[in-house]
Order: C-alpha cells, then sequence, then structure tokens
C-alpha cells in the first residue's frame, strides 16, 4: 500500500499554475496525549516535507504537532519543463519517505 | 407504634448507608485526578508563547495586518482536522514575492503549527494543509514577502470537540 499520494495534473501548459497535492499516511503522534495510567505517549511526527521539480527545491515546510494525522498539504508551481515532481517527508525516529510523479509539459 | 418505628429505622439506615456511598466517591474522586484534567491544564500555550514564538520569527520588524487572509471554518465540529488555507495578496514574480508563511495559535500546547516556504516559482501565493485545535481560538498567519517585510492576517475558531485530550 502507498504510504503517501501525490495529486497533480499529469499534464499542463508551460507556464501553467498547477497545484500539487501531497497526503503521507502518518499518526502524527503530538506528544501531549496520555494513556489511561497516565504516562505520556511520546512525539512521532513528521518534521519536515520538501519538494523538488526537476532536483530544485520549489516548496518546503516545518510541520508541528498541530498537524493532523496523515498530514495533507497543497501547494501551487509553474509547469516549466517536463520532468519529475518528487516530494519527501522526513520526521522523528528516522522516519523518511520520498514518492515522485512525473508531469509533461507541452 | 412498634411498626412505625422499625421502619424509621429502616429508613435512617438506608440514608446513612447512601451518604456514605457518596462521600466514598467524592473521596475517592479528590485522591485520584484523571491525568487527563492535569494534562489539560498543563497544555495551552499562553498568548505571550505564541508572541514569543512570532517574535522568534520576526525578529525586530513590524508585523503589518492585511494581505494575508487565512481560510478556516468558523465552526469546527472536531479539532483533530480542521481544514486550514492560507493566501496572500501577491504578484508572485521574481522580484516581489512571499518567501515563507508561518502560522501560529494561541491555545494549542504549542504555539507553532507549521511554516510553509515558498518561491517566485509558486505562481501563486497559497497553501492549504490540516490542523489540530484544542480550543475556542484565535489562528494567526504571517507571511514573509521578499522584501522583508511581515503581514498577518488572523481567523477566529469555535471548537466544539477538542483535538489531543482523548486517552489511549
Amino acid at each position: 500500500m502507498a504510504r503517501a499520494i501525490i495529486n497533480l495534473p499529469a499534464s499542463a501548459k508551460r507556464g501553467e499554475i498547477i497545484e500539487i497535492k501531497a497526503l503521507a499516511a502518518h499518526e502524527m503522534e503530538t506528544g501531549f496525549r496520555r494513556t489511561q495510567y497516565g504516562a505520556v505517549i511520546p512525539r512521532d511526527i513528521i518534521t519536515s516535507f520538501a519538494c523538488t521539480y526537476n532536483g530544485v527545491e520549489i516548496f518546503s515546510a516545518d510541520l508541528h504537532p498541530a498537524i493532523a494525522a496523515n498530514p495533507y498539504l497543497a501547494f501551487s508551481t509553474i509547469a516549466t519543463e517536463s520532468g519529475t515532481i518528487a516530494c519527501t517527508w522526513t520526521g522523528d525516529n528516522g522516519y523518511s519517505l520520498t514518492e515522485s510523479v512525473a508531469i509533461s509539459v507541452a | 407504634m412498634n411498626t412505625d418505628s422499625t421502619r424509621r429505622n429502616a429508613r435512617r439506615e438506608f440514608l446513612l448507608a447512601a451518604g456514605g456511598i457518596a462521600a466514598g466517591i467524592a473521596l475517592e474522586s479528590a485522591a485520584a485526578p484523571p491525568p487527563i484534567r492535569a494534562a489539560a491544564s498543563r497544555a495551552a500555550a499562553s498568548a505571550e508563547a505564541t508572541q514569543q514564538a512570532i517574535r522568534k520569527i520576526t525578529g525586530a520588524a513590524p508585523v503589518n495586518k492585511g494581505k494575508v487572509r487565512l481560510e478556516l471554518p468558523e465552526l469546527v465540529d472536531n479539532g483533530n482536522a480542521v481544514p486550514l488555507a492560507v493566501r496572500v495578496e501577491s504578484p508572485m514574480t521574481p522580484t516581489d514575492y512571499v518567501k515563507a508563511i508561518h502560522v501560529f495559535t494561541q491555545k494549542n500546547p504549542l504555539p507553532d503549527v507549521a511554516s510553509f516556504r515558498l518561491g517566485p516559482r509558486a505562481g501563486r501565493a497559497s497553501v492549504a494543509t490540516r490542523i489540530r485545535l484544542a480550543d475556542t481560538q484565535t489562528v494567526i498567519a504571517i507571511c514573509e514577502l521578499s522584501d522583508g517585510s511581515f503581514w498577518s492576517g488572523s481567523a477566529d475558531v469555535v471548537v466544539t470537540i477538542a483535538a489531543c485530550l482523548e486517552e489511549i
């Protein structure tokens, strides 16, 4: 099962503004919740996100525990050339995930 | 006469027993406050903590009101996933663009929510995500423009079910 989904138009006109939606499957445990015995559940979140377009970073984000579980991010970019858009999520406990999607620009 | 006094005695015993049980319950709850309540009172960053978090981003630079539109539902049923969108009025040209957007809350355990860094390649200054809200509060978005100025916008949200209070 995919751990992350990136949604963007498969093709676009050069110069067109496209929206990129990225969703990762992650619990985003805040570190503020407790078990019924009062023990704090340690924090386990995705702390940063970056998106590159043919290797050049176009968007990045620092995430905190206030981001909902299964973090969803939507942002935009100008379609400049055909290639790949890659997203990387990194987080606590060595979490790292990269997904990429191809885009063709006419 | 005899039957009347036994009935009264029975009633008195019942009342005593009932009182004892009630007192017992009260004692128990006083002796062991649920851990949830302790967590909730310790949580919640103050407005001052939020100001400090904002100052860490802006430094000494003044924060102007305007340009930033924060889109949040006015009434939130479930604070665990609240859709949030931030749009900034900006031409997004190589010389005039939004460098970063930061989101803060006033009553969550931590003031920081997220920081987004974008550039002229974004085409339009707009980001969306889903956040957690622990209480009815004001959410603040601050954007940093390429000329170094800061602009802010805010939205008031009423939350009926707060995030991060449930036990597991």
